[in-house]
């Protein structure tokens, strides 16, 4: 049954993967790349990973979609039509393609309680966290605690990123007009 | 969208309720799954969709730029400065054993403490990106869609 899942929603990211690629019209292609990040949210449910789940499903699906209208309503709605078809970057993208999959052959199995990754720190984190740190969540456990210094890095380039985007972006259009920086609008 | 009725009675309804969900995350990140970052895009989702629905203007009295201009290091800061709390008790930096004196206690209350931090920064940070974008364009006709 889960086999069946997965085969249903893997077979309907590809599908999607498809469609993105072959319509030119970019609202199209971003309502299509929403539809591809809650099918991944389903599929990382069905492999037990909730936590990773959630943030596909609110990030994914929810702010980026919500981030890339935003851009499309300052651009044109149509991809320019490009005909000529290169060999270079085609060859490129399948080599790579053909050598992530030979990677894969060597990787363990899912679930593998054998597997390298598994056997290094695993054991005692979750036995840490059944003894000593007593919550049921090893996943917040881990995050939190264990590998606290690397949560305080992530939150501080969320951080930056945000002060990125604001130094970038954060004048409102009113205030570039007041100040007579902005070019007046060509209709598109 | 001002004048769509259905989608301004349902949304009503419903961002309370992601709210309160997002609140659910955070703090019961400790015994399902979920934490500050889910708990934080969740919040900031709700914000978003109040924003589509009613307004950017509206969103930006609700949800002041200024106030979260200050929320986002702040939950930086409340993370870091948990991690030197540890520090001037005697432990290692982000060590919270030593933050109380029963150790698991002191792992409860840091672990609790840092998520909140992380979702107070990344619901401000997410809501000030989308009003950053936002803020280029004007309201979007219906026609546009």
């Amino acid at each position: 049954m889960e086999l069946l899942i997965n085969v249903v929603l893997l077979g309907l990211l590809g599908i999607t993967a498809i469609a993105i690629l072959t319509t030119r019209h970019l609202f199209v292609a971003t309502m299509l790349a929403g539809g591809y990040s809650l099918t991944s949210a389903a599929l990382l449910v069905n492999l037990d990973a909730v936590d990773v789940a959630f943030t596909e499903a609110a990030v994914g699906a929810g702010i980026s979609t919500v981030l890339m209208l935003g851009t499309l309503t300052l651009t044109r709605r149509r991809e320019k039509v490009k005909k000529d078809f290169r060999w270079s970057p085609f060859l490129v993208v399948l080599a790579t393609g053909a050598l992530l999959v030979y990677g894969t052959v060597d990787m363990p199995a899912f679930g593998d309680p054998n597997a390298p990754a598994l056997q290094h720190i695993v054991p005692e984190y979750i036995a840490g966290t059944r003894d000593d740190i007593q919550i049921p969540n090893i996943v917040t456990a881990v995050l939190a605690s264990y590998r606290g210094y690397d949560t305080l890095g992530e939150t501080a380039v969320i951080f930056t990123a945000g002060v990125g985007v604001l130094l970038l972006l954060g004048r409102r259009r009113e205030e570039d007009e007041e100040a007579g920086t902005r070019r007046p609008e060509r209709d598109a | 969208m001002r004048h769509h009725l259905v989608l301004r009675v349902v949304s009503k309804i419903l961002i309370p309720f992601i709210i309160l969900y997002g609140l659910y995350v955070q703090f019961h990140g400790d015994f399902s799954p979920g934490g500050g970052f889910q708990a934080g895009v969740i919040v900031a989702a709700a914000i978003i969709l109040y924003a589509l629905i009613f307004g950017i203007e509206r969103a930006r009295q609700v949800f002041k730029p200024e106030v979260l201009l200050v929320f986002a290091p702040l939950g930086v800061m409340i993370f870091a400065l948990v991690g030197y709390a540890a520090l001037a008790l005697g432990g290692n930096y982000l060590d919270y054993d030593w933050l109380v004196a029963n150790d698991t206690a002191g792992q409860h209350i840091g672990i609790i403490t840092v998520e909140f931090g992380v979702g107070l920064t990344v619901a401000a940070v997410m809501t000030l990106i989308f009003l950053a974008y936002a803020g280029r364009t004007r309201d979007i006709d219906d026609e546009d869609w």
